[in-house]
């Protein structure tokens, strides 16, 4: 039987487009150091680290062994893992595996990304296959769009919905200081007018690059009960890895691996009905018109429904269920940190930590990971200790 | 006078040591198109589903597969879009000409998607739900790689638009 495990700390770094003050390895130890400020422990406390960042990159590689003095990791167990974009749950929900084992008490989760330094596209482009679908992939951005094609013709969904979307996350992010937009806030009317980058995604409904950091503090009951005031109980997780070949993926249907690793954490944590029983959420939506589509597989509303539940502002800070008072993926993009911030933002709200993207009374959370070949993981947080 | 200085040009022929097996059946799927100008997907037994491009193991069932099946080449369009910004391609270590247009093509007889290159790079000319057909690189030319498929190319506009 897996152990009690909770979230006590996180630390991350005050997100730009480039930090060339730091090196990598420079920019993970700040995120790390602020974990551990966050729950009052120093590095001699923790038991194991796990650390992923995006293959290919910085075309560095085992950056576990490589980043050891900006994790913390010298003569730790460590191990890295790195699934696209999910890497950043992957790493959490392998942090609290290694708890939940009852072989580590305190373990330390590590997202992060240079993406100033690195070819995105074309390292995105080499996780297609060689023979079949390299030839005509041409990394993320165009890939969402083709999904968000078909939604648009299944639902009669509109670019200006789209940009109702974006306009959430850029308006959320001006709360949260961490934020790579932070102070930087657009309207409507700029997102719908922003250059088209793959028809119909636009600039406005893309997220940056980034160059960032994120560290998670994992403990078991009797530790986390100790050291943290209110800490963030791990409720429930699910992983859901579906590709074999992206044409396999049918984009007709909503997301299913969401749909089916939400329907396996939901019941696992109790969850009947996701826009009333989650206080928040933060979700991995790395362009606007997921975040239309992907609330419909997460059963905030149904099939089609997406457009008007967003422009209902339910998903809106004082909404019935806050998505990414962040300012999300779309704010933020340190790909390899990216679904850890998720964790940590959904952390964050249930620890009341949040200052100014605080949302009030935060009982239960739910985080999301999103990676390119259209796999899903889920995250359940709360703030009373599971049964 | 002083020499003239000597230009050269090298090769954007990027040369990348990778070479991987396609397999039987992949081998089989360049062989159709350059013999019959036609497709072959495979059917699994057990979920009943045809994929192409052909493949020696059903994912979702987790069984062998042996039935290969003719399929035309013709199809329509679930999923487009037109890449509008340049970037490296890995492959080639060249640009990608853009625009173009890369498409999900249900194929006729097929469960599953095929992804290739759409030649219409309007937004106002194509539409999901739209036929398209294969266009294939004269046999001769073909060197048993996805682009002995020069591109897909749209057949018909759905009546009513």
């Amino acid at each position: 039987m897996a152990r009690r495990v909770a979230i006590i700390g996180t630390g991350q770094t005050h997100h730009r487009s480039q930090r060339r003050d730091v090196n990598g390895r420079e920019m993970i130890h700040e995120a790390v150091q602020r974990a551990l400020a966050d729950c009052e422990l120093t590095m001699r406390d923790i038991d194991a680290v796990v650390i992923g960042n995006m293959d290919h990159f910085e075309a560095i590689n085992s950056v576990d062994t490589w980043s050891v003095e900006g994790s913390g990791g010298v003569m730790k167990p460590i191990m890295k893992v790195t699934t696209g974009g999910t890497t950043g749950t992957s790493v959490a929900i392998a942090a609290y595996y290694h708890v939940a084992s009852g072989m580590f008490d305190k373990v330390l989760a590590i997202g992060w990304e240079k993406n100033s330094e690195s070819d995105t596209t074309g390292a995105i482009v080499t996780c297609s296959d060689p023979i079949w679908d390299r030839y005509s992939y041409s990394g993320a951005i165009p890939s969402l769009a083709t999904e968000a094609s078909a939604y648009m013709e299944k639902y009669g969904a509109t670019q200006r919905d789209a940009a109702r979307v974006a306009l959430r996350e850029r308006t959320h992010a001006q709360n949260n200081p961490y934020a790579h937009m932070h102070g930087r806030p657009l309207t409507l009317d700029e997102i719908l007018d922003s250059p088209m980058l793959a028809y119909p995604i636009k600039l406005g409904d893309i997220c940056p690059r980034t160059d960032g950091a994120a560290a998670v503090v994992f403990a078991a009951e009797d530790v986390a009960e100790k050291l943290a005031p209110r800490p963030a109980w791990i409720k429930a997780t699910a992983v859901r890895h579906t590709y074999s070949w992206f044409g396999d993926v049918d984009q007709r249907t909503g997301l299913e691996s969401l749909e089916r690793a939400a329907r396996e954490a939901y019941a696992a944590a109790g969850i009947k009905n996701p826009a009333e029983d989650f206080d928040v959420a933060e979700l991995y939506l790395p362009y606007s018109y997921a975040g239309l589509k992907w609330i419909e597989s997460l059963g905030f509303c149904g099939p089609g429904q997406g457009p008007q539940f967003i422009w209902d502002g339910h998903t809106d800070m004082g909404g019935k269920i806050p998505v990414n008072p962040s300012g999300g993926v779309m704010s933020t993009n340190c790909i390899g940190a990216t679904a850890l911030l998720r964790v940590a933002e959904a952390a964050i709200q249930v620890m009341g930590k949040g200052g100014a993207r605080q949302v009030p009374d935060v009982k239960t959370a739910l985080a999301t990971g999103f990676g390119g070949c259209w796999w899903s993981d889920v995250v359940i947080l709360g703030k009373e200790k599971p049964a | 006078m002083s020499a003239p200085e000597l230009l050269t040009m090298t090769s954007p022929d990027v040369g990348m040591p990778y070479e991987w097996s396609i397999g039987i059946y992949g081998s089989k799927f360049f062989q159709e198109i350059r013999a019959h100008q036609r497709f072959v997907g495979i059917r699994c037994p057990q979920c009943g589903k045809v994929r192409v491009p052909p493949r020696r193991v059903c994912g979702t069932c987790f069984r062998e597969l042996d039935e290969l099946v003719p399929l035309p080449p013709t199809g329509t369009i679930i999923a487009f879009t037109i890449v509008n910004y340049p970037f490296i391609d890995p492959a080639t270590g060249l640009e990608r000409p853009v625009p173009y247009t890369y498409g999900y093509i249900q194929l006729d007889g097929a469960d599953n998607i095929f992804s290739h290159i759409i030649n219409e790079t309007d937004e106002t000319r194509i539409k999901v739900g739209m036929r398209v057909r294969a266009v294939f690189k004269p046999a001769a030319e073909m060197q048993g790689n996805i682009q002995d498929i020069r591109h897909f190319e749209i057949i018909e506009v759905k009546h009513g638009e």
